[in-house]
């Protein structure tokens, strides 16, 4: 790691007496394995490493900036980026808000987030898991037809930031996956559902876990049928309300907002979702798998309250939008990779957990849908206006119990609405991947689209 | 080299082997709100190694493209050959099949001003539509992808394609609230795309698509017939059977169309193609990722299901001919089945006609994407673009929302095509690997489909 930093520093010392620049560095490895029918189906191992450059100089009326990356670290890519950049400069437009960050006193949390025994454990021991994921989920119920795909994977990752603005930080994480799809049938129908268990290291997953959720989920939706259209609470699980959570962060981004393509744009102090809903963003929680000490410009992440009792509290920013707002970066900038420019948005959200847990939520909303499942997220929900529409597979909630499965329907409403109609929140926090973790959450109101 | 690389990878053992080189530089640029934000260049090089030993495929990928990069990486991959022992194979490759590049104006030729002044111009014109237009972001990238593919069998090929895309995204504010408009441009060809008229009609669609939004009510709920304009609906197939037909979910009975050669699967006016060789088109390739000369195959010929999408080792297996249908996102990525090019044919409908029929239903002008479970059928995708049709007229603007649908039922819906065939650019998603593809149709009609909007 301290040579990712090294080698970035180096770099910096390129810097011109007219410009500012920036270098990400990143590196890392990854295995993943993919079983099928007692055998190794795929079986893929690499090591990859890259650069982003970013270069600012200062005109009249503000600054410029241009980027360029590539994708290994030997010095005839570095140099051709480091032209690029420099090259792309020219083109930009002036803006009075482009900076790069600068070292805004903040400590960054102390954070353990990887975990070597990731690279130490033998690859036989991982490809064993994925074989003994696939046993498992094919055995463990009849009516497993198929499992078509099984697959373990990990990564360890490493990433530097510096810049000639004074940022020094760089921070590694690890992971590693087990993800399951199981097809379960009764003779004339065919169901889906798929198992996940994650964690920093191959010692923390839970092969019995991921491989009971798969079956579960396939085979409950056996015999599921469409449903009449009507207005209903929709409960939805946690998988699918992390998913919820997610798209709403994304309305909360500061950069979003600066826009003017955010709903909540000039709503900080109203009333925006049910007393019910507090939201944060917290990367320096260590439970979420997308914690991080720093963020994409290389200032320390940090807890940032979003939304409190329903009332807008205010957005996350990166150092543009920040600027943009007239306010200071929260710590937010996100970056998609070397090829990715910052961008302020949600990186660990939680949602501040209710009292009930699922069950009691089902008896009290006593009858609707339960939803386990959406697809057509990037389809069906437009983050600007705020319309929301799925594609949904659950099972009808009957006397505050779960009942008969559902498919091929679609639940709508707006976000806004949304928010305002949540009448439950659960005390049953999964932590997932991605940026939200998940409960229970029950909203009223939503259309449901069937026959 | 590649001959060593692939003779490395077969020491072990193992049934074939492949490397593949590939090499991409793109540039992309973001107009918003009239300010150039950003001018990005990117350069990815490196190589891919597969060994397939029985059922099992090793993979390893380098970013190092000297030979100890290359061959380290081809034992990586060999790794998978665990009982060893597959002594020493000659592999001889064929003389180099190299294929021209799909630009006639190279994007490095252009000086970057020059795109520059075309984002401008797509914001000037988005804004001359009124002053409900109250965001503009222009967006303009191309890519260049060269590549060489080798493998055990004797392939020895290598393409140079480029593309270029061009989008322009508006949102108009009014009384109800922000509304959003989207209009991409993008083919496998190079700068000759972008010329004045095509932006200034992208420019121009966005921006109205957004005003007219504004008037949206939300979209009715339960089953209507829909009409789909020529163009955008091709997404329909895609989502509704495309990705059923793909030899990989085939092969593990994943798919609803497993074992139904020879059935009909679909109405009659159904003839689907999926085609690699429509030159600028999108999804057009001169070869696949695994080598081999891109080819137009009828999938589904007047609804009777003729054949599904292959690529080299799932066709080889099981005797089939090569489809070219063999896709990868970049080096670092194993080739899978993918679409290129999926269209319908023509029918003989009138497309005017067609909604003049329709008493009562929905006409959407544009999809924006989908999503489908192959082993139950279901699917949906989004309608961007929609109106009611009453009393066979196109009526009021719709909010946007899902359509919901099973693959099987749907296609035995489709009771009108019309002569009106366009083609629309998209990018298609599969277990993490994003490739371009193109989808097509004329205006056709859906008898009925489950629209999942939220008005009661």
């Amino acid at each position: 790691m301290s040579d990712l930093l090294e080698q970035a520093e180096r770099l910096l010392e390129s810097a011109k007496g007219n410009e500012e620049i920036e270098i990400y560095v990143s590196s890392g490895v990854e295995t993943e394995v993919r079983a099928y029918q007692g055998e190794i189906e795929n079986l893929s191992s690499a090591s990859s490493s890259g650069i982003g450059i970013r270069v600012l100089t200062d005109g009249v009326s503000g600054a410029q900036v241009g980027t360029a990356w590539a994708g290994s670290l030997d010095e005839e890519s570095v140099r051709d980026a480091l032209r690029e950049a420099r090259d792309n400069v020219r083109f930009a437009s002036e803006d009075e808000f482009v900076a790069f960050a600068r070292p805004d006193g903040v400590d960054p949390v102390a954070l353990s987030l990887r975990d070597d025994t990731v690279l130490t454990t033998p690859l036989d021991d991982k490809i064993a898991m994925a074989i003994e994921l696939e046993r498992r989920v094919r055995d463990g119920d009849p009516r497993i037809r198929q499992v078509d795909s099984a697959n373990y994977s990990d990564y360890v990752a490493e990433a530097a930031i510096v810049s000639s603005t004074g940022i020094r930080a760089s921070y590694a994480r690890s992971g590693a996956y087990l993800s399951v799809e199981a097809i379960a049938s009764d003779g004339n129908d065919d169901q889906t559902g798929w198992g996940l268990s994650a964690g920093r290291a191959p010692g923390e997953l839970d092969i019995e876990l991921a491989a009971h959720d798969a079956i579960t989920r396939a085979t409950r939706m056996l015999g599921a049928v469409k449903p009449a259209s009507m207005k209903c609470t929709a409960v939805f699980d946690p998988r699918t309300a992390a998913t919820l959570l997610a798209i709403i962060g994304g309305a909360l981004s500061g950069d979003a907002v600066v826009r003017g393509r955010s709903f909540f744009a000039d709503r900080v102090g109203e009333v925006v979702a049910s007393p019910l809903f507090s939201l944060i963003d917290d990367p320096t929680d260590p439970r979420h798998f997308a914690a991080s000490s720093h963020d994409g410009e290389g200032l320390a992440c940090r807890r940032n309250v979003l939304i409190s009792k329903g009332q807008l509290q205010g957005f996350v920013y990166d150092t543009y939008s920040a600027r943009r707002a007239g306010t200071a970066s929260t710590g937010s900038a996100l970056r998609g990779g070397i090829a990715g420019s910052p961008s302020a948005g949600c990186r660990a959200l939680q949602l501040e957990p209710g009292e009930e847990d699922q069950a009691t939520i089902l008896k009290g909303v006593g009858f609707g849908v339960y939803v386990e499942s959406i697809m057509g997220v990037h389809s069906g929900v437009n983050p600007v206006s705020g319309d929301f529409s799925v594609g949904v597979t659950g099972l009808m909630i009957r006397d505050g119990q779960l009942a008969e499965p559902v498919r091929e329907l679609t639940v709508a409403s707006t976000l806004q609405r949304m928010l305002l109609d949540l009448t439950h929140v659960g005390n049953d926090v999964e932590w997932l991947p991605g940026s939200a973790a998940g409960q229970t959450l029950a909203i009223a109101g939503i259309a449901v689209s069937g026959s | 080299m590649l001959q060593r690389t692939i003779d490395e990878a077969l020491s072990r053992g193992g049934q074939f082997a492949e490397v593949f080189v590939e090499d991409r530089a793109t540039s992309s640029a973001v107009l918003d709100q009239r300010r150039v934000e950003e001018l990005s260049s990117g350069r990815d090089r490196g190589a891919g190694v597969r060994v397939v030993v029985g059922e099992t495929t090793g993979f390893a990928h380098t970013a190092d493209l000297s030979e100890t990069g290359l061959l380290a990486a081809a034992r990586a991959a060999a790794a998978v050959a665990r009982e060893g022992g597959g002594g020493v194979r000659e592999v001889a490759l064929e003389p180099l099949r190299r294929y021209p590049s799909s630009a006639q104006i190279e994007p490095s030729d252009v000086e970057k001003s020059k795109k520059i002044e075309l984002l401008l111009q797509a914001d000037d014109v988005a804004r001359s539509e009124g002053s409900a237009i109250t965001q503009v972001q222009v967006g303009l990238g191309d890519s260049t992808r060269r590549f060489v593919v080798a493998n055990s069998e004797g392939v020895f090929a290598s393409d140079h394609q480029v593309r270029t895309r061009f989008n322009v995204s508006c949102i108009a504010t009014g009384d109800t609230g922000m509304q959003t408009g989207y209009r991409p441009v993008a083919a496998t060809r190079g700068f000759e795309l972008l010329n004045p008229e095509v932006i200034e009609e992208a420019a121009r669609g966005a921006a109205r698509q957004a005003i007219t939004k504004l008037q949206a009510r939300p979209a009715p709920s339960g089953d209507l017939p829909v009409v789909l304009a020529s163009g955008s609906g091709g997404i329909l197939f895609h989502e509704a059977c495309g990705h059923g037909l793909e030899a990989d979910a085939i092969m593990k009975q994943a798919s609803v169309y497993a074992g139904k050669v020879g059935q009909q699967v679909a109405s009659p006016l159904v003839t689907l193609v999926d085609d690699g060789t429509v030159a600028g088109e999108w999804g057009y390739l001169a070869i696949d990722d695994e080598g081999h000369p891109s080819s137009r195959n009828v999938l589904i010929e007047n609804g009777v299901l003729t054949d599904y999408m292959w690529d080299y080792l799932r066709a080889r297996k099981e005797g089939r001919h090569v489809s070219a249908n063999g896709r990868r996102q970049s080096y670092q990525h194993l080739p899978m089945v993918r679409m290129t090019n999926t269209y319908l044919l023509e029918g003989d409908s009138d497309a005017d006609e067609i909604v003049a029929q329709t008493p009562y239903g929905v006409y959407v002008a544009q999809l924006g994407g989908g999503q489908v479970n192959t082993a139950t059928g279901d699917f949906v995708f989004g309608m961007t673009a929609a109106f009611l049709i009453e009393d066979g007229k196109i009526t009021a603007p719709l909010r946007d929302c899902n359509l919901i649908g099973n693959g099987p039922e749907i296609l035995q819906r489709v009771d009108a095509v019309g002569r009106d065939f366009s083609m629309m650019p998209g990018t298609c998603g599969k277990d993490g690997q994003q490739v371009p593809v193109g989808c097509g149709q004329a205006t056709m009609r859906l008898s009925a489909i489950t629209i999942g909007g939220a008005a009661a």
